[in-house]
């Protein structure tokens, strides 16, 4: 079967994987929010996190190309942002284009506006990248736990985690065991089919909920998901950590 | 010999929800240290049997382990006492990785954090899995599956286990290493299976379902040799015949009666 990761590389061995989750969800939740919350001009403070965050992927020993190919997820969004800038408000014209149809002017808040959905995204979204390339899906949800997120948070985000895979390896094999015999035909008769498939996933996953639920009932669950042991805070972590009142300090004397 | 009843079964009936009866009158008895296979066809009823022996399904009769009948206000007790393992590790393992597993028992039984971290070793160095901790359950072969599903059971330390067709869906080395470690455990086991040869490798009795009633229980040597009740379950006689005379089964032998057997 296909076998998925949710968090490539997160077993690369680097100083920044061995940190404690807590201290890379702080720091890399900081960044996003120092980014976020800046003005769309401050060049100065978007070209030194943009830096931290490339020293940061160095340092953990990550492949940088594959990270920015990650980053162009937000292609589709900012695709949308793109196109709707003509129809926003004119005040300053920065531009335009004629397409031999009456014309269409960019103003100049617009393209502000592009500019602060681009830096603002690429930031958060490669923040985002570098947490769950050095931290593994498990050790993440861990750490969401240490830092108060509610339990019954973490322990749907988990098993979802667990299930997903073989969810989607159950639908690849339904899928081939269609192909296999001959699946074609109109679009109806397609369409029937497909939904008697997501029906037969579902009734399947919903089996198989019980049955987890027994084997849990078994190893003497009783509502709760038992707390087990992490790392501590050492050093390194507080020195991680260090990032974030730095971070916050530039935000409020550079932006 | 007798040593002591672990388990007592007397009366057993249950019909799934939809009415379609599953077990019917059922007796069993089994013994400390004891290896017990339940052999049957598909729809037989072994599963169900065996999801009676930590209240996982709860029929009507009596059901006895240790002393305690399995009852509501029991269950907490009574799964400390019975390690169920199902037959999909799918189901058997919910948690992201391997040590959360099977520290997952031993949790909930509210043990120190450093009593789960001594267990969860040993449970996975009995099956082979050393250093597999942090490992992610997903990514795991199906035979690594089926031992860590074994680990999370050994982990709680129940004097009983429960293993529904613990080689399902394995390589034949596959089978034969799992096969080797669960003769390895000395715990009382019961073991559901419909694969004659594990069953006459791990076990030295055997009760033969068919449409929920106990058909015949007797010692595996006896059912070896039994072609008629082999051929009438569809068993492959000469195969069992061929098993005898290799003496390939019954390698725990400090049971007197089976020692007889291979001399």
């Amino acid at each position: 079967m296909k076998h998925a990761f949710l968090d490539h590389h997160s077993q690369t061995e680097s100083p920044i994987h061995h940190l404690d989750a807590r201290a890379k969800i702080i720091v890399f939740f900081t960044f996003i929010l120092i980014g976020v919350s800046s003005p769309p001009a401050s060049f100065l403070l978007f070209s030194l996190l943009a830096m931290a965050l490339i020293g940061i992927a160095l340092l953990a020993r990550l492949p940088l190309g594959h990270l920015l190919k990650k980053v162009l997820v937000i292609l589709p969004f900012l695709f949308v942002v793109t196109i709707s800038i003509p129809f926003m408000k004119k005040d300053a014209i920065g531009g335009g284009y004629n397409l031999g149809l009456g014309g269409l002017s960019i103003s100049q808040s617009g393209l502000w506006i592009l500019w602060n959905v681009v830096i603002k995204s690429c930031l958060g979204v490669f923040s985002i990248i570098l947490l769950s390339s050095t931290t593994s899906f498990p050790q993440l949800i861990k750490g969401m736990e240490k830092l108060g997120s509610p339990k019954i948070f973490t322990m749907l985000t988990s098993f979802m985690y667990r299930y997903s895979f073989i969810l989607i390896d159950e639908m690849y094999r339904m899928k081939r065991a269609r192909d296999s015999r001959c699946f074609g035909g109109r679009w109806f008769w397609q369409s029937k089919i497909i939904g008697h498939m997501i029906g037969t996933l579902f009734l399947r996953s919903f089996h198989r909920g019980e049955r987890v639920y027994l084997a849990m009932l078994s190893r003497g669950y009783h509502g709760t998901m038992p707390e087990t042991t992490g790392r501590r805070f050492g050093l390194e972590e507080m020195l991680f950590l260090s990032l974030s009142p730095f971070l916050l300090f530039l935000r409020i004397y550079i932006a | 010999m007798q040593t002591n009843k672990v388990i007592e079964i007397d009366h057993l009936s249950y019909d799934y929800p939809d009415g379609t009866p599953a077990l019917r009158d059922i007796h069993l008895e089994v013994y400390e240290h004891e290896s017990l296979a339940v052999l049957g066809p598909n729809g037989a009823g072994k599963s169900t049997l065996l999801y009676h022996l930590n209240g996982t399904l709860m029929g009507e009769g009596r059901v006895i382990i240790l002393g305690i009948p399995v009852e509501k206000n029991n269950l907490k007790e009574i799964r400390r006492k019975v390690g169920l393992v199902f037959q999909s590790p799918e189901d058997q393992l919910f948690c992201p990785t391997v040590f959360d597993d099977v520290a997952f028992g031993p949790l909930n039984m509210g043990l120190d954090k450093e009593s789960v971290q001594h267990r969860v070793e040993k449970a996975l160095e009995m099956m082979g899995l050393k250093g597999f901790e942090g490992r992610s359950t997903y990514h795991l072969s199906e035979g690594e599956k089926k031992r860590v599903a074994l680990a999370t059971v050994l982990s709680m330390d129940s004097e009983i286990l429960a293993l529904d067709e613990p080689t399902d869906n394995l390589d034949p080395a596959g089978s034969r290493l799992l096969i080797e470690r669960i003769q390895s455990i000395p715990q009382t086991k019961v073991i559901v299976t419909h694969h004659l040869p594990v069953a006459a490798d791990l076990c030295e009795r055997a009760v033969l379902l068919y449409g929920g009633r106990k058909i015949e229980d007797l010692p595996m040597r006896e059912l070896l040799k039994d072609r008629v009740i082999l051929e009438r379950f569809g068993f492959d006689a000469d195969y069992a015949q061929w098993m005898v005379e290799r003496n390939v089964k019954f390698q725990r032998s400090e049971f007197p009666e089976l020692r007889r057997v291979q001399d």
